[in-house]
């Protein structure tokens, strides 16, 4: 029984598992698989966008700087163009000039310089005092000689302070001079240092050398930056603007957007951390993986919940056919032993008729003449007549098998019901002796005839009389059976004094299948049939318990509408 | 006294039909002893053949055979014998069966084993 009990167990166990585990797997799959594809193609499209948004601010910043240069660059020709080489040479002239390029663009312009072609500097207007500096040797000097203007990488100097210059050449009678101009290092790099994008973003200016053109806002080694794999990409792509993702040595990954400028020979180079370039989207990928995580748990939960219900409901079903399964297979038994019952009942029954018939034949003979003489005739009679009872209880014994077996007769018929009581407590007392307990029975005398089936009501009281002894059975008491007119109806109390029968039971007493009896000793049809039986009757059954003070059981039987004007 | 004497003039004509031989027998020498001039039978198709050749007031019948249901001699006795008295004899249990047999023409019925007496005054009354 244990074993059985414990394969039952692994059963639905593993039925539990497995529903489980199908639930969780048809939910949480597509799930994975839909958050994974949207995540996926968020993350190719928000990608697209930060580098599409980086590329259109490095662009306007590449168009800005190189229009600030042109500009620069105009200014001067202009003023070369505008003015003779001998209005330029003269000190105060250029001097206003400068003041006046100072008064429009502000300290942008820090000296204004006109060169010979031998590479003195015959005129200075500006802060430091560089007139009569010779340039003949600087590299910048070499390079404005060779091409109509000129502009400069940012270099120390003379002055020892980063600047870079804008070089334009003009001819007066055949020989050349250059008109110079300084244009401000800080003025410049705050064109580019106003880039600033997130935490980490940051641009500067490379010149073809690797050499920094504007000053960094972090601490940065050029070799560091893949400067040449920049100037390369630039070439080739689109709208002068390029982006790279790379891995540093530490293994950071950085974004970097370049744009050439000043016709190829610097680099404007943004850079900035992929993690801080695309937080937005870590911020959304966590909120979307805690969501995922948090309904995946809430899958397993309803999954755990919803199989558990379920299997339970299944045992149950188990349980209902197997207790219907035994309930057929008791009465199959029930009805194959009635059968044989009957059947022996009936080969008894005329053996018996015979026998009682030849003692009657006797009997008969004995009143003749000729035995009224004999001296044992009163032994004759009193043998006869013991056979004729004897054959008489006999027949009662088989009526009775027979009654048991037949099945329920639902005839009606006219009981008395207190005889029916007396010959149920009868019958029960043999039982309620092993049991300890009394039976006590407080009829009401002259009750009127019922018109019921005599079986049925049998069966009624029979059952909740047996129902009561098996509650008293360990503990034994008293059981009175009473019986009473109450209006338009007979009355018939069970009363025991066993453990009572608990609250949340009573409501459920007479539900088909309710039992509180261990597996096989009970079906839980008794109460249910008796409640069919009495309802078809016009009664009704009622119970009231109290535990440990015992239970009642009170059946109203309507009395025949014929005997309701005798009483 | 002379009541009795009046019976016995005019003796009722009685068709016992059984197929238990013991029972069947015995009953016969008892309802003869009591003023009856008794023909038992054995089974149903001896009974048809009798009621043939012969009168009878009144016939008790057993409603299990073994050659036939005791139905099925009623209706033939009934069909062919209208006036004759049927009273259907029956097992415990099966009186359903019996009052099927008052519903096919016999006048009354009796539970076996039945008492003697019981079955001498339906006999009676029956053959008035």
């Amino acid at each position: 029984m244990d074993q059985e009990k414990h394969t039952h167990n692994g059963y639905y166990y593993s039925l539990t598992r497995n529903m489980l585990l199908v639930i969780i797997l048809v939910a949480v799959t597509p799930m994975i698989v839909v958050s994974s594809i949207i995540l996926y193609q968020f993350d190719i499209s928000y990608h697209e966008k930060v580098h599409a948004h980086l590329q259109e601010v490095i662009l306007k910043h590449k168009n800005d700087i190189d229009s600030f240069l042109k500009q620069k660059l105009g200014d001067i020709r202009l003023l070369a163009k505008t003015f003779t080489y001998e209005e330029l040479r003269n000190e105060s002239f250029l001097q206003d000039r400068l003041e006046l390029l100072q008064q429009i663009y502000g300290p942008v312009f820090v000296d204004l310089g006109v060169i010979n072609d031998r590479g003195l500097q015959v005129t200075y207007a500006g802060p430091f005092k560089l007139g009569k500096a010779l340039y003949s040797n600087a590299n910048w000097f070499k390079r404005a000689m060779e091409s109509q203007y000129f502009k400069s990488d940012v270099f120390l100097g003379l002055r020892g302070l980063p600047h870079f210059i804008i070089a334009v050449k003009e001819n007066v009678n055949g020989d050349s001079w250059i008109l110079r101009a300084t244009i401000d290092f800080v003025a410049f790099n705050n064109l580019v240092e106003n880039i600033r994008i997130g935490e980490t973003g940051f641009a500067f200016i490379l010149n073809r050398k690797g050499e920094f053109q504007t000053k960094p806002l972090f601490d940065l080694i050029p070799a560091k930056v893949p400067y040449n794999d920049c100037f390369k990409d630039c070439n080739v792509c689109k709208e002068g603007v390029c982006i790279m993702e790379k891995d540093d040595e530490a293994g950071n990954r950085f974004i970097y957007v370049s744009a050439l400028l000043k016709h190829g020979e610097w680099l404007l180079v943004y850079q900035q951390k992929a993690s801080d370039a695309f937080s937005d989207l870590r911020g959304t990928i966590r909120v979307t993986i805690a969501i995922v995580l948090l309904a995946g748990i809430s899958i397993v939960v309803i999954a755990f919940i919803l199989s558990r219900k379920m299997v339970s409901r299944v045992a149950e079903a188990d349980r209902e056919k197997e207790m219907i399964t035994e309930q057929v297979v008791e009465t199959g038994k029930l009805a194959s032993v009635g059968e044989l019952a009957a059947g022996i009942a009936h080969e008894i029954n005329n053996p018996v008729a015979i026998m009682v018939e030849e003692a009657g034949w006797i009997e008969d003979l004995l009143e003749e003449e000729e035995f009224k003489e004999g001296e044992n005739l009163g032994e004759f009679k009193r043998a006869l007549g013991q056979i004729r009872s004897q054959g008489r209880r006999c027949k009662e014994i088989t009526h009775k098998l027979l009654s048991f077996a037949r099945k329920t007769d639902s005839r009606t018929q006219d009981v008395q019901l207190n005889e029916l009581i007396e010959e149920l407590v009868a019958l029960s007392s043999q039982r309620a002796k092993y049991s300890n307990v009394e039976i006590h029975s407080n009829l009401q005398e002259n009750l009127p005839t019922l018109h019921v089936s005599q079986t049925e009501l049998q069966q009624v009281l029979l059952n909740l009389m047996n129902n009561a002894l098996d509650a008293m059975e360990k503990t034994g008491g008293k059981l009175n059976v009473s019986s009473e007119l109450e209006g338009e109806f007979i009355v018939v109390e069970v009363a025991d004094d066993g453990p009572g029968i608990p609250e949340a039971n009573i409501a459920r007493i007479f539900d088909p299948f309710f039992t509180t009896k261990p597996v096989g000793k009970g079906t839980g049809l008794g109460l249910s049939i008796c409640y069919g039986i009495v309802k078809k009757m016009g009664g009704d059954i009622e119970v009231r318990s109290t535990i440990d003070a015992g239970t009642i059981f009170r059946v109203k039987i309507p009395i025949p509408s014929d005997q309701q004007t005798a009483v | 006294m002379s009541d009795r004497g009046e019976r016995q003039k005019e003796k009722i004509r009685l068709l016992l039909v059984d197929d238990e031989i013991g029972f069947t027998d015995i009953l016969a020498k008892r309802l003869g002893k009591r003023g009856m001039t008794v023909t038992p039978v054995y089974t149903g198709t001896k009974a048809i053949q009798v009621i043939r050749k012969q009168d009878f007031d009144v016939a008790v019948l057993d409603l299990k055979m073994e050659d036939m249901d005791g139905i099925e001699v009623l209706k033939i006795f009934k069909k062919a014998y209208p006036e004759m008295a049927v009273i259907m004899l029956t097992g415990h249990g099966s009186e359903q069966a019996a009052r099927d047999g008052i519903a096919h023409g016999a006048v009354d019925y009796l539970t076996k084993p039945c008492e003697l007496e019981d079955l001498v005054k339906k006999i009676r009354e029956a053959a008035r």
